[in-house]
């Protein structure tokens, strides 16, 4: 099967001499739910611009859905659509006339064009803003904004920069069901975020750039699997004694109500409860201590290059 | 993209540009009415009429054509510049450069905004001058031709300084400093005939001459310059435009990393 997206041996060097990118290679299948993660200056938005034709590669190639970059690059335009991090359209115009204009950009008949943008207004909840002048809009549906403007050739690739960066819970939410519907319906979605709760959220196979290379390039819960240790918290009923302990684990009580737990691989969270079950404890609810996903993404950085 | 699609993509940029101008008329149509009916009274009715006649015609017959002239210089290059530049500066040129559209078509699609606001302001500036004198017409085609290419050449020169400026005082600097110089000593208000010798062959350098010269034939019939040869000069300075153009489109420079 064709690869959604593939890039090898890409690179690319400023023209001040900075190497942002030093030889990636990834392959994201179709249909695939990708995170792009990595820490500020990594290189994703590099790699996104040079794959949407806004910065030029030193090196290596990129295909988009088998069409490559050097040969055709406005075919394999048509199969993206691309979500900025920052806005990007003329704040002047009409929330109705971004979309018109855009799917205009793209050879899109006006008549078919209008009907596409009544579709994506009501999907994203902008059609009562739609005679609206962008820079009218919050942030939220700003990004909405953007997200429909990508769609509006419907693009069999989707690549989001950071789209919830700056957004509310309740319409990050919202943004995260759109997402997913739009992904079973087919679309592959290629997302770069710092929200590593939302990677894992929403993606299936994730890589971790840094310093301009691929640190590491599988799916979420292979990467997850490699976890060493995790910490939990646990919500007890009834006082905790300080002096708590559980032979071969490391306990650790908070306050008169919570205890944290290390659970080292290998090692079984149910001997924790019979323990605290003998001890007339009763565990009222549990939750991660951090999220598993920025503790492996912190270990994965700190490994040496 | 097929020839359907590019011609698709062709007429949302043109739309575009005509709905941002018609939206700002305040600041894209009147300034010309007010500026040239300005003109019309005090060159022409008042100072004018002191002045007699030149090429065989009253000062305002005279004037009017390279008013008109003036007026869409300025109009289809302040459209281009401040549109281009515009979008630069807010990132929105992205939305054309990630689609699929060829070069040529996006310098098409912001070459004939530049022109229909040439068009449209010369319409307008003539329609007022109508108000001050009769307004002859000697060669519609030539007119017409003129009038075209003229718009056509100060829209490329436009996006030729959209796109190496940086701040929005570049693209005030080349209309300021550039081309009100060369419009004001391009004949406008003047023959060419009163200027000595040396001033006289020195304007024969300064494209606005033919420009000016060419369109005045056109309305009036008397020219200061050959008139095949001012032609063949907007048409090569035309070309050129449109090649550095595209090249610099193609190339992406100042518009990609």
């Amino acid at each position: 099967m064709t690869a959604a997206l593939k890039i090898e041996g890409l690179e690319k060097t400023y023209d001040n001499g900075f190497v942002a990118l030093k030889g990636i290679d990834l392959t994201v299948e179709p249909g695939d739910f990708f995170a792009l993660l990595g820490p500020n200056g990594a290189g994703k938005s590099t790699t996104i611009g040079i794959i949407s034709s806004l910065v030029a590669k030193s090196a290596g190639k990129v295909s988009v859905h088998g069409v490559d970059i050097d040969q055709n690059f406005p075919l394999a335009k048509t199969h993206l659509g691309i979500v900025p991090q920052e806005f990007n359209f003329n704040v002047f115009e009409k929330v109705e006339d971004i979309l018109t204009n855009q799917a205009g950009y793209y050879g899109i008949p006006r008549i078919d064009a209008l009907r596409r943008t009544e579709h994506f207004l009501d999907r994203l909840g902008l059609t009562e803003k739609r005679d609206t002048r962008a820079r009218m809009l919050s942030g939220g549906m700003k990004r909405r904004l953007m997200i429909a403007r990508a769609l509006i050739h419907s693009p069999k690739l989707l690549i989001l920069d950071e789209p919830t960066a700056g957004v509310d819970i309740e319409m990050r939410r919202s943004m995260y069901d759109f997402l997913r519907e739009i992904n079973a319906a087919g679309t592959t979605i290629i997302l770069t975020t710092h929200y590593l709760e939302e990677a894992e959220a929403l993606c299936r196979n994730m890589a971790i750039i840094n310093n301009g290379k691929i640190v590491t390039n599988r799916s979420i819960k292979d990467l997850l699997r490699d976890l060493h240790k995790e910490v939990f918290l646990l919500d007890c009923a009834g006082s905790l004694d300080l002096g708590l302990e559980v032979p071969g684990f490391e306990l650790e009580v908070l306050d008169d109500h919570t205890v944290q737990v290390a659970i080292e691989k290998g090692q079984d969270l149910a001997e924790v409860f019979a323990a605290l079950h003998a001890k007339q404890i009763s565990v009222v609810s549990m939750r991660n201590e951090a999220n598993r996903l920025e503790q492996m993404f912190v270990n994965l950085l700190e490994q040496p290059a | 993209m097929n020839h359907y699609e590019q011609y698709v993509a062709f007429m949302t940029i043109v739309r575009k540009e005509i709905r941002r101008y018609l939206r700002i008329w305040s600041q894209t149509l009147l300034p010309s009415a007010i500026t040239m009916s300005l003109y019309y009274v005090i060159f022409g009715n008042l100072i004018g009429s002191r002045i007699g006649t030149m090429g065989g015609f009253s000062y305002m017959e005279f004037v009017v054509p390279g008013l008109i002239m003036m007026a869409i210089v300025t109009n289809s290059y302040a459209n281009v510049v401040a549109s281009f530049f515009g979008a630069k500066f807010n990132n929105s040129v992205e939305e054309l450069l990630v689609s699929p559209i060829p070069p040529y078509v996006i310098l098409c699609g912001y070459v004939a905004g530049g022109v229909s606001r040439g068009l449209l302001v010369a319409i307008i500036v003539t329609a007022v001058s109508l108000f001050f004198t009769r307004l002859p017409i000697y060669s519609p085609l030539l007119v017409i031709l003129v009038v075209t290419l003229t718009a056509i050449l100060f829209s490329l020169l436009g996006f030729i300084n959209a796109v190496f400026a940086n701040t929005f005082d570049d693209i005030s600097i080349v209309p300021t400093f550039v081309l009100t110089p060369l419009t004001y000593l391009g004949g406008v208000f003047y023959s060419l005939d009163l200027l000595p010798d040396f001033w006289a062959t020195v304007s024969q350098a300064n494209p606005l001459v033919y420009v000016v010269s060419a369109f005045r034939f056109g309305m009036l019939g008397v020219t200061d310059v050959n008139i095949s040869f001012a032609i063949g000069m907007i048409l090569l300075c035309v070309i050129a435009a449109f090649s550095y153009s595209l090249h610099l489109l193609r190339t992406g420079k100042r518009l990609r990393t």
